[in-house]
């Protein structure tokens, strides 16, 4: 029985944490690595058009409460995601039409989308502000855990609990969906196909016929999608507070970055890598080994390896190393 | 300003009929300018009203008056402080300073004026522990309670409920660092044990690690000593959902209704304590506050109000105005034994003390001045119970 208290304390604390984690990050990652490939920007605008279309989320969801239509035991919010999408959809292609295509136009360099990308970035932020208020707002409903504390003692006899909530089982599902839509519609269908054709190499993408403004707001459409879905899926597993989505940035940048940018198989990996090692490196091993080892070995100091202050710091190491040994990325992307 | 100009008037005529020497002259010194100015004027108002009481008994020392003179802390820039002070002593020749108001100019002023000049100061609001080790030669008190009073108080609590093993989380600022290092050392010297220390950054997007590391650590009750709008309630609700923490205790940060409205009856069986006091005093305050025409609510008004009248009473404890001598009565003023002094009551203890009786202040604020000099400190402590916020008494 022991060792089997040891992996369920460290399911719970540190795998299931980190998937859900990760899952999120890793969408968020995608559209970041989309923009870069298809784009050549690097959007900081991410974050708050997650945030903004989470807002929309929130607000079909609330008008979906009070007209008594929920979904079951699902949260009310899946429901509301296409109104979501669609209102971020909007967002994005009136921002492009507003700013990108102008600089498009002007073959302006990819610094300067950056910088236009950051400016974009702090009208997103006021306006998402300036509609929802700056405190958490939450909005998750139907059942809470698919596997809770109580329900897994009682059920194993395991003293260690395992909690699985269903907002991060919800998240890994919808991500794998996600991901495998996306996956077969670049891979599959013309227009993923001329989407890839253009991020390899523009010029030949455009002698071949294909229509460079339908590229751009097919790519739009897609990342006000995974946008949107991975602010949800946030949310809905912690809690929606605009400057936390900002925050999130950070992290979605470096998962990117890591993974190489332009490479959606590199986003998810990335995302991974990146919620992993923030989670594990900073676990105090005392519980886990005192389960496996005998009792006269069992350790008394909390056995970490670093403290979690430093849990940005690793994930910063993990990105300057990878960048050092394959300034690619993992999965070779686009060279930063 | 009306209100000065009136006490300015006031205390000409008495000076004129009593024939007395120059009015004694008391400093105010708070952050009229600067991250506070908000807090300072209620802070002012409170000082000016203790003088003005004082001012109109016409008790003090045979019916001398008080006049009140300001200066600007600017409670970041320890340099303008420091000027202000040395311009309020040399030039004003005050007798005695109310302020300052932030920990940092405090001690400034305090080492590089009061101390050389040899002028109390009373602070009615600066909390920083490290200014309980300051070398004052007995010339600073404070109203307010050192944070690392809190600490002792966090302690009691568990102590008392039977908790021996803790782990301890803390938003990464100076509020957070003081109070949690200050908890920690007293619940170690109280028998008890930290099994953890954790930081966390406010505003993060995953405390999964943090949560890991405290869970890991172990303890019957997760301190933590964060801000309730910020990653306090994001690692609250992490270590409920995870299984990793049911009951909880929450310092000042924390203490609030959102933080009843976010987690309900979750919370149940978690403990709290914030400031505050049901001494009577605090109400009567208010009510004068009111009626002079300004919130006596605002934060550490009372506590200004209480300086100002500690300075006055040991004044007339001592039968002088020298710094020197009135400093060792503050103490004996304040505390027991003696007749317990409550706000608009000040003539009553200038009369018993002129008659050679002894007071023990309490004031707005329910003062106890320990040593080094500063405010015990009152406490309000609180429980959860089936979602509502129950306040199970004060210390």
């Amino acid at each position: 029985m022991e060792p089997l208290h040891a992996l369920v304390t460290l399911a719970n604390f540190v795998i299931v944490p980190a998937v859900a984690y990760g899952s999120q990050l890793a969408l968020g990652a995608l559209g970041v690595t989309l923009i870069y490939g298809i784009l050549r920007f690097s959007n900081f605008a991410h974050g708050d058009t997650m945030a903004f279309g989470t807002m929309a989320v929130i607000l079909t969801t609330w008008g979906l409460q009070s007209a008594g239509i929920g979904f079951g035991p699902l949260p009310t919010a899946l429901l509301a995601l296409p109104v979501g999408i669609a209102v971020a959809a909007a967002l994005l292609l009136g921002t492009d039409r507003v700013v990108y295509r102008f600089y498009r136009d002007k073959k302006a360099v990819p610094v300067t989308f950056v910088i236009a990308s950051l400016g974009v970035m702090f009208v997103y932020n006021g306006f998402t502000r300036f509609v929802i208020g700056v405190d958490d707002q939450r909005f998750a409903d139907g059942a809470r855990f698919l596997v809770s504390a109580r329900g897994f003692r009682d059920a194993t006899g395991l003293d260690e609990p395992l909690v699985i909530k269903s907002t991060q089982a919800i998240t890994v599902v919808v991500a794998v969906v996600v991901v495998a839509v996306l996956f077969w519609f670049l891979n599959r269908t013309r227009t993923g196909k001329s989407m890839r054709a253009y991020s390899d190499n523009e010029d030949l993408a455009l002698l071949s016929g294909i229509n460079p403004e339908r590229v751009v707001t097919y790519t739009w459409l897609i990342v006000a999608g995974l946008a949107t879905i991975a602010g949800t899926l946030y949310g809905l597993d912690k809690s929606f507070k605009p400057f936390t989505y900002f925050q999130l940035l950070l992290p979605i940048f470096a998962a990117a970055i890591v993974g190489g940018l332009g490479s959606p198989i590199g986003a998810i990996a990335g995302g991974f890598v990146i919620a992993f090692a923030e989670v594990t490196i900073t676990y105090p091993l005392k519980k886990v080994l005192g389960y496996f080892l005998p009792e006269s070995l069992a350790p008394d100091g909390l056995v970490q390896l670093l403290s979690t202050d430093y849990k940005f710091a690793v994930s910063f190491m993990i990105l300057i190393i990878v960048l050092l040994i394959r300034p690619t990325g993992l999965f070779r992307g686009k060279s930063v | 300003m009306k209100k000065i100009l009136l006490a300015s008037v006031a205390a000409l005529a008495t000076t004129g009929a009593h024939a007395q020497d120059e009015p004694i002259k008391l400093g105010i010194v708070l952050g009229f300018t600067g991250p506070l100015e908000s807090l300072a004027p209620g802070m002012a108002a409170g000082a000016e009203m203790a003088m003005e009481e004082v001012s109109e008994s016409g008790l003090l020392l045979d019916g001398t008056t008080i006049e009140s003179v300001r200066g600007d802390s600017t409670c970041i820039d320890a340099a303008a402080a420091t000027a202000a002070t040395e311009r309020l002593i040399t030039s004003d020749g005050v007798s005695g300073i109310v302020g300052a108001d932030c920990s940092g100019v405090t001690g400034a002023m305090l080492t590089n004026v009061a101390v050389p000049n040899g002028m109390v100061m009373i602070s009615p609001s600066a909390t920083s522990p490290g200014l309980s080790e300051a070398e004052d030669n007995g010339l600073f008190f404070r109203t307010s309670p050192s944070d690392a009073r809190q600490g002792v108080i966090i302690s009691d609590v568990l102590m008392e409920e039977g908790i021996e093993s803790v782990a301890l989380t803390y938003t990464n600022n100076d509020y957070g660092k003081g109070l949690a290092d200050a908890f920690q050392s007293a619940y170690e010297e109280a028998g008890g044990t930290v099994t953890i220390s954790a930081a966390h950054e406010d505003g993060k997007a995953d405390y999964s690690s943090e949560i890991g590391a405290l869970s890991a650590a172990g303890g019957d009750r997760l301190v933590v000593a964060g801000y309730v709008d910020q990653g306090g309630s994001g690692i609250v609700r992490a270590a409920l959902d995870s299984g990793a923490f049911d009951t909880f205790h929450f310092p000042d940060g924390m203490v609030s209704q959102a933080l009843v409205d976010r987690f309900g009856s979750e919370i149940d069986g978690s403990s709290g304590d914030n400031p505050g006091t049901d001494c009577p005093g605090a109400q009567a305050y208010q009510d004068m506050a009111s009626e002079a025409g300004y919130d006596g609510s605002s934060p550490f008004s009372a506590e200004a109000y209480d300086a100002a009248a500690l300075i006055l009473l040991a004044m007339q404890a001592a039968g002088s105005t020298d710094p020197a001598s009135y400093k060792d009565s503050v103490m004996d003023v304040a505390n027991a034994p003696g007749e317990e002094i409550l706000p608009g009551e000040l003539e009553k203890a200038l009369q018993i003390l002129a008659d050679g009786g002894d007071v023990d202040y309490v004031g707005a604020s329910a003062v106890e001045l320990i040593e080094p000099g500063e405010s015990a400190g009152n406490y309000r402590i609180v429980g959860f119970e089936n979602g509502e916020l129950v306040v199970e008494g004060y210390r």
